[in-house]
Protein backbone atom coordinates (compact mmCIF):
# COMPACT_ATOMS: atom_id res chain seq x y z
CA UNK A 1 0.00 0.00 0.00
CA UNK A 2 1.27 3.45 -0.90
CA UNK A 3 0.68 5.07 2.50
CA UNK A 4 1.79 2.10 4.57
CA UNK A 5 4.90 2.16 6.73
CA UNK A 6 4.99 -1.53 7.63
CA UNK A 7 3.44 -4.36 5.59
CA UNK A 8 3.25 -7.77 7.23
CA UNK A 9 2.09 -10.64 5.04
CA UNK A 10 1.26 -14.18 6.22
CA UNK A 11 3.82 -13.91 9.02
CA UNK A 12 4.47 -17.08 11.00
CA UNK A 13 7.20 -17.48 13.62
CA UNK A 14 8.00 -20.86 15.20
CA UNK A 15 10.71 -21.78 17.70
CA UNK A 16 11.24 -25.50 17.03
CA UNK A 17 7.65 -26.75 17.42
CA UNK A 18 6.42 -23.79 19.48
CA UNK A 19 4.24 -21.42 17.49
CA UNK A 20 4.88 -17.81 18.58
CA UNK A 21 2.98 -16.06 15.78
CA UNK A 22 0.68 -17.51 13.16
CA UNK A 23 -0.43 -16.08 9.86
CA UNK A 24 -0.32 -12.39 10.80
CA UNK A 25 -1.39 -9.91 8.13
CA UNK A 26 -1.08 -6.22 8.96
CA UNK A 27 -0.79 -3.00 7.04
CA UNK A 28 0.38 -0.24 9.35
CA UNK A 29 -0.04 3.26 7.93
CA UNK A 30 2.49 6.06 8.20
CA UNK A 31 2.25 8.40 11.19
CA UNK A 32 0.05 6.28 13.49
CA UNK A 33 0.69 5.65 17.20
CA UNK A 34 -0.36 2.04 17.79
CA UNK A 35 -0.39 -0.09 20.94
CA UNK A 36 0.14 -3.86 20.77
CA UNK A 37 -1.75 -5.60 23.56
CA UNK A 38 -2.11 -9.22 24.55
CA UNK A 39 -1.44 -11.63 27.40
CA UNK A 40 2.02 -12.97 28.32
CA UNK A 41 3.36 -15.24 25.57
CA UNK A 42 0.97 -13.86 22.96
CA UNK A 43 3.84 -12.93 20.64
CA UNK A 44 3.92 -9.14 21.17
CA UNK A 45 7.68 -8.84 21.67
CA UNK A 46 8.28 -11.52 19.03
CA UNK A 47 6.35 -9.39 16.53
CA UNK A 48 8.53 -6.34 17.33
CA UNK A 49 11.74 -8.36 17.17
CA UNK A 50 10.70 -9.89 13.85
CA UNK A 51 9.96 -6.43 12.40
CA UNK A 52 13.43 -5.37 13.63
CA UNK A 53 14.99 -8.36 11.86
CA UNK A 54 16.38 -9.90 15.07
CA UNK A 55 14.14 -12.97 14.53
CA UNK A 56 13.92 -14.59 11.10
CA UNK A 57 10.31 -15.57 10.35
CA UNK A 58 9.40 -19.17 9.59
CA UNK A 59 7.01 -17.96 6.90
CA UNK A 60 5.71 -14.77 5.33
CA UNK A 61 7.48 -11.48 4.98
CA UNK A 62 7.75 -7.93 6.28
CA UNK A 63 8.44 -4.81 4.29
CA UNK A 64 9.19 -1.34 5.67
CA UNK A 65 8.42 1.49 3.26
CA UNK A 66 8.51 -1.10 0.48
CA UNK A 67 11.93 -2.56 1.39
CA UNK A 68 12.39 -6.00 2.97
CA UNK A 69 12.96 -5.46 6.69
CA UNK A 70 16.32 -7.29 6.68
CA UNK A 71 17.64 -4.77 4.13
CA UNK A 72 16.62 -1.52 5.82
CA UNK A 73 19.19 0.76 7.39
CA UNK A 74 19.33 0.97 11.23
CA UNK A 75 18.77 4.76 10.96
CA UNK A 76 15.18 4.19 9.83
CA UNK A 77 14.07 2.64 13.11
CA UNK A 78 14.30 3.88 16.68
CA UNK A 79 14.04 1.03 19.17
CA UNK A 80 13.48 1.13 22.92
CA UNK A 81 14.10 -2.37 24.32
CA UNK A 82 12.74 -3.84 27.53
CA UNK A 83 14.77 -2.55 30.48
CA UNK A 84 15.69 -6.10 31.48
CA UNK A 85 18.22 -6.38 28.62
CA UNK A 86 20.34 -3.58 30.15
CA UNK A 87 23.58 -4.47 31.93
CA UNK A 88 23.58 -1.86 34.69
CA UNK A 89 27.15 -2.73 35.64
CA UNK A 90 28.53 -1.74 32.26
CA UNK A 91 30.69 1.36 32.84
CA UNK A 92 28.95 4.02 30.80
CA UNK A 93 27.36 7.43 31.18
CA UNK A 94 23.99 8.50 29.75
CA UNK A 95 25.61 10.51 26.97
CA UNK A 96 27.28 7.38 25.54
CA UNK A 97 23.99 5.51 25.51
CA UNK A 98 22.29 8.27 23.51
CA UNK A 99 25.30 8.59 21.19
CA UNK A 100 25.05 4.88 20.29
CA UNK A 101 21.76 5.78 18.58
CA UNK A 102 23.68 7.90 16.05
CA UNK A 103 26.84 5.89 15.44
CA UNK A 104 25.29 2.41 15.90
CA UNK A 105 28.35 1.19 17.76
CA UNK A 106 30.13 2.19 21.00
CA UNK A 107 32.18 5.39 20.71
CA UNK A 108 35.54 6.21 22.23
CA UNK A 109 35.03 9.94 21.86
CA UNK A 110 32.16 12.33 21.18
CA UNK A 111 32.55 14.31 17.93
CA UNK A 112 31.24 17.88 17.95
CA UNK A 113 28.64 17.30 15.20
CA UNK A 114 27.23 14.34 17.14
CA UNK A 115 27.39 16.21 20.44
CA UNK A 116 25.06 18.90 19.09
CA UNK A 117 22.52 16.29 17.97
CA UNK A 118 22.73 14.45 21.28
CA UNK A 119 22.39 17.61 23.38
CA UNK A 120 19.42 18.79 21.32
CA UNK A 121 17.38 15.64 21.97
CA UNK A 122 18.52 15.44 25.59
CA UNK A 123 17.24 18.97 26.19
CA UNK A 124 13.94 18.16 24.48
CA UNK A 125 13.45 15.16 26.76
CA UNK A 126 14.53 17.02 29.90
CA UNK A 127 17.47 14.71 30.56
CA UNK A 128 20.25 17.32 30.80
CA UNK A 129 20.72 17.02 34.56
CA UNK A 130 21.61 13.32 34.52
CA UNK A 131 23.16 12.75 31.10
CA UNK A 132 26.71 12.69 32.48
CA UNK A 133 25.91 10.32 35.34
CA UNK A 134 26.90 6.63 35.28
CA UNK A 135 24.02 4.41 34.17
CA UNK A 136 24.05 2.45 37.44
CA UNK A 137 23.19 5.64 39.35
CA UNK A 138 20.06 6.40 37.33
CA UNK A 139 16.46 5.60 38.20
CA UNK A 140 14.21 3.52 35.94
CA UNK A 141 12.47 6.64 34.66
CA UNK A 142 15.74 8.46 33.90
CA UNK A 143 17.08 5.42 32.04
CA UNK A 144 13.90 5.09 30.05
CA UNK A 145 14.17 8.76 29.06
CA UNK A 146 17.75 8.17 27.83
CA UNK A 147 16.68 5.07 25.89
CA UNK A 148 13.95 7.13 24.29
CA UNK A 149 16.49 9.89 23.48
CA UNK A 150 18.68 7.20 21.92
CA UNK A 151 15.76 6.02 19.78
CA UNK A 152 14.81 9.54 18.64
CA UNK A 153 18.26 11.09 18.18
CA UNK A 154 18.66 9.99 14.56
CA UNK A 155 15.11 11.10 13.68
CA UNK A 156 13.74 7.67 12.72
CA UNK A 157 10.69 7.11 10.54
CA UNK A 158 9.47 4.27 12.74
CA UNK A 159 9.70 3.89 16.53
CA UNK A 160 9.31 0.49 18.20
CA UNK A 161 8.89 0.38 21.97
CA UNK A 162 8.91 -2.85 23.98
CA UNK A 163 7.14 -2.29 27.30
CA UNK A 164 8.71 1.14 27.85
CA UNK A 165 6.80 1.69 31.10
CA UNK A 166 8.26 -1.30 32.97
CA UNK A 167 9.66 -0.08 36.30
CA UNK A 168 8.48 3.46 35.69
CA UNK A 169 5.93 5.30 37.85
CA UNK A 170 2.61 6.61 36.55
CA UNK A 171 3.70 10.24 36.15
CA UNK A 172 6.86 9.32 34.31
CA UNK A 173 4.97 6.91 32.07
CA UNK A 174 2.44 9.59 31.16
CA UNK A 175 5.29 12.01 30.40
CA UNK A 176 7.05 9.51 28.16
CA UNK A 177 3.86 8.68 26.28
CA UNK A 178 3.13 12.39 25.78
CA UNK A 179 6.64 12.95 24.40
CA UNK A 180 6.25 10.03 21.98
CA UNK A 181 2.80 11.25 20.97
CA UNK A 182 4.03 14.79 20.22
CA UNK A 183 7.06 13.48 18.34
CA UNK A 184 4.90 11.16 16.25
CA UNK A 185 2.46 13.96 15.36
CA UNK A 186 5.24 16.46 14.57
CA UNK A 187 7.32 14.15 12.36
CA UNK A 188 4.58 11.80 11.04
CA UNK A 189 6.47 8.96 12.67
CA UNK A 190 4.88 5.54 12.97
CA UNK A 191 5.00 4.22 16.54
CA UNK A 192 4.40 0.62 17.64
CA UNK A 193 4.34 0.16 21.41
CA UNK A 194 4.10 -3.19 23.19
CA UNK A 195 2.49 -2.65 26.56
CA UNK A 196 0.61 -4.39 29.35
CA UNK A 197 -1.00 -1.14 30.42
CA UNK A 198 -4.40 -1.09 28.73
CA UNK A 199 -5.45 2.22 30.26
CA UNK A 200 -2.33 4.00 29.05
CA UNK A 201 -2.68 2.40 25.61
CA UNK A 202 -6.25 3.65 25.36
CA UNK A 203 -5.38 7.19 26.40
CA UNK A 204 -2.23 7.75 24.35
CA UNK A 205 -2.51 5.76 21.14
CA UNK A 206 -4.81 5.95 18.13
CA UNK A 207 -5.10 2.32 17.07
CA UNK A 208 -4.88 -0.98 18.93
CA UNK A 209 -3.52 -4.36 17.89
CA UNK A 210 -4.84 -7.28 19.95
CA UNK A 211 -2.61 -10.31 19.67
CA UNK A 212 -2.83 -13.88 20.86
CA UNK A 213 -0.41 -15.64 18.52
CA UNK A 214 -2.99 -14.78 15.84
CA UNK A 215 -4.16 -11.29 15.07
CA UNK A 216 -7.39 -10.86 17.05
CA UNK A 217 -8.05 -7.21 16.21
CA UNK A 218 -6.45 -4.25 14.51
CA UNK A 219 -8.20 -0.92 14.22
CA UNK A 220 -9.53 2.12 16.04
CA UNK A 221 -9.06 2.01 19.81
CA UNK A 222 -12.75 2.74 20.39
CA UNK A 223 -13.71 -0.48 18.66
CA UNK A 224 -11.04 -2.67 20.22
CA UNK A 225 -12.36 -3.59 23.64
CA UNK A 226 -15.45 -5.60 22.80
CA UNK A 227 -16.41 -8.75 24.71
CA UNK A 228 -15.70 -10.83 21.66
CA UNK A 229 -12.19 -9.36 21.10
CA UNK A 230 -11.20 -9.66 24.75
CA UNK A 231 -12.44 -13.25 24.97
CA UNK A 232 -10.38 -14.19 21.90
CA UNK A 233 -7.33 -12.34 23.18
CA UNK A 234 -7.42 -14.05 26.56
CA UNK A 235 -8.85 -17.35 25.35
CA UNK A 236 -6.24 -19.44 27.16
CA UNK A 237 -7.11 -17.94 30.57
CA UNK A 238 -9.43 -20.08 32.72
CA UNK A 239 -11.92 -17.53 34.01
CA UNK A 240 -12.54 -15.54 30.87
CA UNK A 241 -15.50 -13.59 32.13
CA UNK A 242 -13.64 -12.22 35.15
CA UNK A 243 -10.72 -11.13 32.98
CA UNK A 244 -12.98 -9.41 30.50
CA UNK A 245 -14.98 -7.76 33.29
CA UNK A 246 -11.81 -6.43 34.96
CA UNK A 247 -10.47 -5.11 31.69
CA UNK A 248 -13.71 -3.35 30.94
CA UNK A 249 -13.61 -1.76 34.36
CA UNK A 250 -10.06 -0.56 33.77
CA UNK A 251 -10.55 0.79 30.28
CA UNK B 1 73.61 -2.02 50.60
CA UNK B 2 72.09 0.13 47.83
CA UNK B 3 75.22 -0.43 45.78
CA UNK B 4 74.80 -4.20 46.14
CA UNK B 5 71.17 -4.02 45.04
CA UNK B 6 72.13 -1.81 42.11
CA UNK B 7 74.93 -4.17 41.06
CA UNK B 8 72.66 -7.20 41.26
CA UNK B 9 69.90 -5.46 39.30
CA UNK B 10 72.36 -4.34 36.61
CA UNK B 11 73.72 -7.86 36.39
CA UNK B 12 70.21 -9.25 35.87
CA UNK B 13 68.82 -6.70 33.43
CA UNK B 14 71.76 -7.03 31.05
CA UNK B 15 71.23 -10.77 30.64
CA UNK B 16 69.46 -12.11 27.53
CA UNK B 17 66.85 -14.04 29.50
CA UNK B 18 65.76 -10.82 31.26
CA UNK B 19 65.52 -8.82 28.02
CA UNK B 20 63.37 -11.63 26.55
CA UNK B 21 61.20 -11.77 29.67
CA UNK B 22 60.89 -7.94 29.76
CA UNK B 23 59.70 -7.82 26.16
CA UNK B 24 57.25 -10.73 26.53
CA UNK B 25 55.86 -9.26 29.78
CA UNK B 26 55.03 -5.95 28.06
CA UNK B 27 53.49 -7.66 25.04
CA UNK B 28 51.33 -10.19 26.88
CA UNK B 29 50.53 -7.66 29.61
CA UNK B 30 49.01 -5.42 26.93
CA UNK B 31 47.16 -8.20 25.15
CA UNK B 32 45.78 -10.08 28.18
CA UNK B 33 44.53 -6.95 29.93
CA UNK B 34 42.92 -5.70 26.70
CA UNK B 35 40.84 -8.85 26.19
CA UNK B 36 40.28 -8.96 29.95
CA UNK B 37 37.87 -6.01 29.82
CA UNK B 38 35.52 -7.92 27.53
CA UNK B 39 35.90 -11.13 29.57
CA UNK B 40 35.05 -9.25 32.80
CA UNK B 41 32.15 -7.21 31.43
CA UNK B 42 30.62 -10.22 29.66
CA UNK B 43 30.95 -12.23 32.89
CA UNK B 44 33.01 -14.87 31.06
CA UNK B 45 35.87 -15.20 33.57
CA UNK B 46 35.46 -18.96 33.67
CA UNK B 47 36.27 -19.03 29.93
CA UNK B 48 39.84 -17.92 30.70
CA UNK B 49 40.28 -20.68 33.23
CA UNK B 50 38.60 -23.22 30.96
CA UNK B 51 40.71 -22.38 27.92
CA UNK B 52 43.91 -22.38 29.99
CA UNK B 53 43.14 -25.91 31.16
CA UNK B 54 42.20 -26.86 27.60
CA UNK B 55 45.61 -25.59 26.49
CA UNK B 56 47.09 -28.19 28.83
CA UNK B 57 45.72 -30.90 26.48
CA UNK B 58 47.48 -29.23 23.53
CA UNK B 59 50.73 -28.73 25.45
CA UNK B 60 50.69 -32.39 26.53
CA UNK B 61 50.12 -33.53 22.95
CA UNK B 62 53.03 -31.33 21.82
CA UNK B 63 55.29 -32.86 24.50
CA UNK B 64 54.19 -36.36 23.48
CA UNK B 65 54.89 -35.66 19.81
CA UNK B 66 58.28 -34.16 20.72
CA UNK B 67 57.53 -30.86 18.93
CA UNK B 68 57.39 -27.29 20.22
CA UNK B 69 54.30 -27.54 22.56
CA UNK B 70 53.10 -24.07 21.56
CA UNK B 71 52.68 -25.15 17.93
CA UNK B 72 50.23 -27.87 18.97
CA UNK B 73 48.59 -25.96 21.84
CA UNK B 74 47.59 -22.98 19.64
CA UNK B 75 45.35 -24.87 17.16
CA UNK B 76 44.17 -27.22 19.94
CA UNK B 77 42.97 -24.36 22.19
CA UNK B 78 41.46 -22.39 19.31
CA UNK B 79 39.48 -25.50 18.33
CA UNK B 80 38.16 -25.86 21.90
CA UNK B 81 37.25 -22.13 22.02
CA UNK B 82 35.37 -22.38 18.72
CA UNK B 83 33.58 -25.55 19.86
CA UNK B 84 32.43 -23.79 23.07
CA UNK B 85 31.16 -20.79 21.03
CA UNK B 86 29.47 -23.10 18.48
CA UNK B 87 27.70 -25.22 21.12
CA UNK B 88 26.63 -22.06 22.95
CA UNK B 89 25.00 -20.80 19.76
CA UNK B 90 23.35 -24.11 18.85
CA UNK B 91 22.18 -25.38 22.25
CA UNK B 92 20.43 -23.94 25.29
CA UNK B 93 23.32 -24.99 27.56
CA UNK B 94 25.00 -22.22 29.55
CA UNK B 95 28.55 -21.02 28.91
CA UNK B 96 29.72 -22.42 32.28
CA UNK B 97 28.36 -25.90 31.50
CA UNK B 98 29.97 -26.01 28.07
CA UNK B 99 33.32 -24.71 29.33
CA UNK B 100 33.19 -27.34 32.10
CA UNK B 101 32.55 -30.13 29.59
CA UNK B 102 35.24 -29.12 27.12
CA UNK B 103 37.98 -28.22 29.56
CA UNK B 104 37.53 -31.48 31.49
CA UNK B 105 37.75 -33.42 28.24
CA UNK B 106 40.90 -31.54 27.22
CA UNK B 107 42.52 -32.06 30.64
CA UNK B 108 41.63 -35.78 30.52
CA UNK B 109 43.28 -36.00 27.10
CA UNK B 110 46.32 -34.10 28.43
CA UNK B 111 46.76 -36.53 31.34
CA UNK B 112 46.56 -39.50 28.95
CA UNK B 113 49.06 -37.89 26.53
CA UNK B 114 51.52 -37.22 29.39
CA UNK B 115 51.13 -40.72 30.80
CA UNK B 116 52.22 -42.06 27.40
CA UNK B 117 55.47 -40.11 27.67
CA UNK B 118 57.96 -41.31 30.29
CA UNK B 119 60.11 -38.13 30.79
CA UNK B 120 57.65 -35.25 30.87
CA UNK B 121 57.79 -33.70 34.34
CA UNK B 122 59.92 -30.58 33.78
CA UNK B 123 58.16 -29.40 30.62
CA UNK B 124 54.71 -29.97 32.03
CA UNK B 125 55.55 -28.10 35.25
CA UNK B 126 56.83 -25.14 33.23
CA UNK B 127 53.42 -24.79 31.62
CA UNK B 128 51.45 -25.46 34.79
CA UNK B 129 53.13 -22.82 36.94
CA UNK B 130 54.89 -20.63 34.34
CA UNK B 131 58.57 -19.81 34.15
CA UNK B 132 60.07 -16.60 32.92
CA UNK B 133 63.42 -18.33 32.49
CA UNK B 134 62.01 -20.66 29.86
CA UNK B 135 60.96 -17.90 27.43
CA UNK B 136 62.65 -18.61 24.09
CA UNK B 137 62.76 -17.01 20.64
CA UNK B 138 59.58 -18.87 19.54
CA UNK B 139 57.69 -17.34 22.49
CA UNK B 140 58.96 -13.86 21.61
CA UNK B 141 57.94 -14.19 17.96
CA UNK B 142 54.53 -15.57 19.01
CA UNK B 143 54.06 -12.64 21.44
CA UNK B 144 54.97 -10.06 18.78
CA UNK B 145 52.53 -11.62 16.27
CA UNK B 146 49.80 -11.70 18.94
CA UNK B 147 50.49 -8.06 19.84
CA UNK B 148 50.22 -6.91 16.20
CA UNK B 149 47.06 -9.02 15.78
CA UNK B 150 45.58 -7.35 18.88
CA UNK B 151 46.40 -3.83 17.66
CA UNK B 152 44.50 -4.63 14.43
CA UNK B 153 41.66 -6.14 16.47
CA UNK B 154 41.55 -3.00 18.65
CA UNK B 155 40.92 -0.69 15.70
CA UNK B 156 38.57 -3.07 13.89
CA UNK B 157 36.53 -4.52 16.74
CA UNK B 158 36.65 -2.40 19.92
CA UNK B 159 33.54 -0.32 19.13
CA UNK B 160 31.57 -3.37 17.96
CA UNK B 161 32.59 -5.61 20.85
CA UNK B 162 31.94 -2.81 23.36
CA UNK B 163 28.46 -2.23 21.92
CA UNK B 164 27.46 -5.90 22.03
CA UNK B 165 29.01 -6.19 25.50
CA UNK B 166 26.74 -3.35 26.63
CA UNK B 167 23.58 -4.72 24.98
CA UNK B 168 23.65 -7.62 22.56
CA UNK B 169 20.06 -6.93 21.50
CA UNK B 170 20.76 -3.33 20.46
CA UNK B 171 23.90 -4.45 18.60
CA UNK B 172 21.88 -7.08 16.72
CA UNK B 173 19.14 -4.56 15.89
CA UNK B 174 21.83 -2.22 14.54
CA UNK B 175 22.92 -5.08 12.27
CA UNK B 176 26.32 -5.78 13.80
CA UNK B 177 27.60 -9.32 13.08
CA UNK B 178 27.41 -10.29 16.75
CA UNK B 179 27.86 -14.07 16.26
CA UNK B 180 30.91 -13.61 14.00
CA UNK B 181 32.37 -11.10 16.46
CA UNK B 182 31.93 -13.60 19.32
CA UNK B 183 33.91 -16.22 17.37
CA UNK B 184 36.73 -13.71 16.74
CA UNK B 185 36.81 -12.81 20.46
CA UNK B 186 36.96 -16.51 21.40
CA UNK B 187 39.88 -17.11 19.02
CA UNK B 188 41.72 -14.00 20.29
CA UNK B 189 41.28 -15.05 23.94
CA UNK B 190 42.42 -18.60 23.14
CA UNK B 191 45.57 -17.29 21.40
CA UNK B 192 46.32 -14.94 24.31
CA UNK B 193 46.01 -17.73 26.85
CA UNK B 194 48.19 -20.20 24.99
CA UNK B 195 50.93 -17.66 24.39
CA UNK B 196 50.82 -16.33 27.99
CA UNK B 197 50.86 -19.64 29.87
CA UNK B 198 54.61 -20.06 29.42
CA UNK B 199 55.17 -17.00 31.62
CA UNK B 200 52.14 -17.01 33.90
CA UNK B 201 51.21 -20.69 34.01
CA UNK B 202 47.98 -22.55 33.27
CA UNK B 203 46.77 -22.29 36.84
CA UNK B 204 47.11 -18.50 37.16
CA UNK B 205 46.41 -17.25 33.64
CA UNK B 206 42.70 -16.67 34.26
CA UNK B 207 43.45 -14.32 37.18
CA UNK B 208 46.14 -12.59 35.09
CA UNK B 209 43.52 -11.76 32.44
CA UNK B 210 40.73 -10.81 34.83
CA UNK B 211 42.54 -8.83 37.55
CA UNK B 212 43.77 -5.75 35.59
CA UNK B 213 40.30 -5.34 34.04
CA UNK B 214 38.65 -5.72 37.46
CA UNK B 215 40.92 -3.07 39.01
CA UNK B 216 40.21 -0.82 36.02
CA UNK B 217 36.46 -1.37 36.45
CA UNK B 218 36.66 -0.07 40.01
CA UNK B 219 38.21 3.23 38.91
CA UNK B 220 36.55 3.86 35.52
CA UNK B 221 33.42 5.74 34.59
CA UNK B 222 33.33 4.67 30.93
CA UNK B 223 34.24 1.50 29.06
CA UNK B 224 36.96 3.28 27.08
CA UNK B 225 38.57 4.51 30.31
CA UNK B 226 38.32 0.95 31.63
CA UNK B 227 40.09 -0.42 28.53
CA UNK B 228 42.97 2.06 28.75
CA UNK B 229 43.32 1.68 32.54
CA UNK B 230 43.31 -2.12 32.26
CA UNK B 231 46.12 -2.07 29.66
CA UNK B 232 48.26 0.31 31.76
CA UNK B 233 47.68 -1.75 34.92
CA UNK B 234 48.40 -5.00 33.04
CA UNK B 235 51.74 -3.78 31.68
CA UNK B 236 52.90 -2.01 34.87
CA UNK B 237 52.01 -4.85 37.26
CA UNK B 238 53.62 -7.30 34.84
CA UNK B 239 56.90 -5.38 34.81
CA UNK B 240 56.98 -4.64 38.56
CA UNK B 241 56.08 -8.26 39.29
CA UNK B 242 58.82 -9.44 36.93
CA UNK B 243 61.47 -7.31 38.69
CA UNK B 244 60.35 -8.49 42.14
CA UNK B 245 60.20 -12.15 41.09
CA UNK B 246 63.73 -12.10 39.68
CA UNK B 247 65.12 -10.14 42.59
CA UNK B 248 63.63 -12.37 45.30
CA UNK B 249 63.86 -15.51 43.16
CA UNK B 250 60.16 -16.48 43.13
CA UNK B 251 57.95 -17.68 40.22
CA UNK B 252 57.10 -14.66 38.05
CA UNK B 253 53.47 -15.61 37.30
CA UNK B 254 52.62 -16.04 40.98
CA UNK B 255 54.30 -12.76 41.96
CA UNK B 256 52.53 -10.78 39.19
CA UNK B 257 49.10 -12.21 40.08
CA UNK B 258 49.71 -11.65 43.81
CA UNK B 259 50.71 -8.04 43.13
CA UNK B 260 47.56 -7.53 41.05
CA UNK B 261 45.43 -9.06 43.84
CA UNK B 262 46.98 -6.68 46.41
CA UNK B 263 46.27 -3.70 44.14
CA UNK B 264 42.71 -4.90 43.58
CA UNK B 265 42.09 -5.17 47.33
CA UNK B 266 43.75 -1.81 48.03
CA UNK B 267 41.69 -0.02 45.37
CA UNK B 268 38.53 -1.72 46.63
CA UNK B 269 39.19 -0.65 50.25
CA UNK B 270 40.24 2.88 49.23
CA UNK B 271 37.20 3.30 47.00
CA UNK B 272 34.82 2.12 49.75
CA UNK B 273 36.38 4.45 52.32
CA UNK B 274 36.28 7.32 49.84
CA UNK B 275 32.59 6.68 49.07
CA UNK B 276 31.80 6.57 52.80
CA UNK B 277 33.58 9.90 53.33
CA UNK B 278 31.77 11.39 50.33
CA UNK B 279 28.38 10.27 51.71
CA UNK B 280 29.05 11.76 55.15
Amino acid sequence: MENSAIEITNLTVKFNHFVALENINLSIPKGKFIAILGPNGSGKSTLLRTILGVITPTGGNITIFGTKNSNIKPEMIGYVPQMKTLDKFFPAIGLELVLSGIVHKWSKKLKLENKNKVMEIIEQLGATSFVNKPLNQLSGGQLQRLYLARALVHKPQIILLDEPATGVDFVCETNLNSIINSYSTLHSTTVLMVTHDWTSAYHHTEDIILLNKNLVFYGDKNEAFTDENLKHTFSHYGDKHNVVFNLHQNV
Amino acid sequence: MLYLIYTKMFEIITQTFFINAFLVTILIGFVASYYGVFIVQRQMSFLGSGLAHSAFGGVALGILLGTQPLLVAVPFTILIALLIAYFKEKTSLSNDTLIGIFFSTAVALGIIFLSLKSSYTTDAFTYLFGSILSVNSTDIIASIILFIFTIIIYFAFWSRWAYSTFDVELATVDKLPVKFDNYILSVAVALTIVISIKVIGIILISAYIVLPASIARLISKTFYQMTIASIIIGILTGLIGLFISIFVDLPSGAVIVLLQSIIFLSVFIFKNKFSQLENQ
